[in-house]
């Protein structure tokens, strides 16, 4: 994990700042636009291979992909430090943010005013769905280029989304099987 | 309260190491837990606190920290928060140190195009899923069509549709 020169390695308290920044600047969904911008092309931690090779670990591995991609960052650079330091500095002001929200949230139901704050809301909730449906169709567009795979994520979409069928489930089935029509599409 | 904060931690836990794909593939899990199962919060709140967690920076999953404080207040999200985020960042830890000295091995490719389908479809799942999970009536839907084309096909900021969501909801009724 030390391919990163010491002189661009920062110190602990600027890579933690540098993710506070992050996290204050990404609304709706562009975090990892956000981080790229931050690390690689303002602070130079880190070059587009490197960054691109972490993005798709975070990709692999369950979890938040963002904070899963913080870790990975903050580790390369900082080691077991520099990922706490990534994670916390990522998540501090949205948690702050979401903390002060939620509380007035759970207290606007039984106040003058609710019926118009939950109908923007809703308004909000049918652009942050469109949102989520968008970068399927973005990352569809970029990743998605035969039958095959798109066999797979209409599967996987439509098994959860319209079924109803469990996450587990669905990928104790898909998971495999898109490892054997890749690994048989390789052999081809 | 024990009893709940132990519920949280097992949900967010268990759901940290199988989010295949990020945290929005866990979301239909979320609500069926919380709106279903536990009874924390109805279907419209559920839908209520994912929008707020959009409307705030940060990763999408912070709907965690929210559904954690319905549940048992800020001792609630705080373990909701280390469920959903501990578990899975030690696995991004030790991945992390295999996967460096794999760049050029070819199962490592080979995951990553078997991972990619699987991670879109998700991507739509989640979706799919909360528009199933809520009434909304005719306006909310052409919203989130129109929310959907022009996040995937214009350069706007998603910051100018989720306000405009707002506006277009208050002129409208909801």
């Amino acid at each position: 994990m030390d391919s990163v020169p010491t002189q661009h390695r920062p110190s602990l308290a600027a890579l933690f700042l540098g993710f506070v920044r992050i996290g204050m600047m990404s609304f709706g969904g562009g975090l990892t636009a956000w981080i790229r911008r931050e690390v690689v092309l303002r602070r130079g931690w880190l070059d587009d291979q490197q960054f691109l090779s972490g993005y798709a670990l975070s990709q692999l591995v369950p979890g938040a992909s963002n904070v899963n991609l913080s870790v990975f960052i903050g580790a390369q650079l900082r080691g077991v430090p520099g990922a706490l330091a990534a994670v916390a500095g990522l998540t501090a002001v949205p948690i702050a943010i979401v903390l002060t929200v939620g509380t007035i949230y759970l207290h606007a139901h039984t106040m003058p005013g609710s019926a118009a704050f939950s109908t923007a809301l809703t308004g909000v909730g049918a652009v942050a769905i469109g949102l989520n449906l968008g970068t399927g169709i973005q990352l569809g567009r970029l990743h998605l280029h035969r039958i095959v795979p798109v066999a797979v994520t209409t599967i996987v979409a439509l098994g959860i989304g319209v079924l109803g069928f469990r996450l587990l489930h669905v990928l104790a089935v898909m998971l495999p099987v898109s490892l054997l029509l890749a690994w048989l599409g390789r052999r081809q | 309260m024990i009893a709940t904060l132990l519920q949280l931690a097992l949900l967010f836990g268990g759901l940290s190491l199988i989010a295949f794909g990020g945290g929005a593939g866990t979301l239909p899990d979320m609500q069926r837990a919380a709106v279903d199962v536990h009874h924390w919060i109805t279907a419209h709140e559920f839908l209520d606190l994912f929008a707020i967690s959009r409307t705030t920076p940060g990763p999408g999953s912070m709907i965690v920290v929210l559904i954690g404080q319905s549940a048992a207040g800020v001792m609630g999200g705080a373990v909701a928060f280390l469920g959903m985020f501990g578990p899975s960042s030690v696995l991004a830890y030790v991945v992390g140190r295999f996967w460096h000295r794999a760049a050029h091995a070819s199962w490592r490719a080979l995951l990553e195009q078997a991972l990619a389908p699987v991670a879109i479809g998700l991507t739509f799942a989640s979706g799919l899923a909360l528009m199933r999970g809520t009434e909304h009536g005719w306006p909310a839907y052409t919203i989130t069509i129109a929310a959907t084309l022009a996040f995937a096909f214009t350069r706007l900021h998603p910051v100018f549709l989720l306000a405009g969501g707002a506006v277009l909801s208050l002129l409208v009724g909801g």
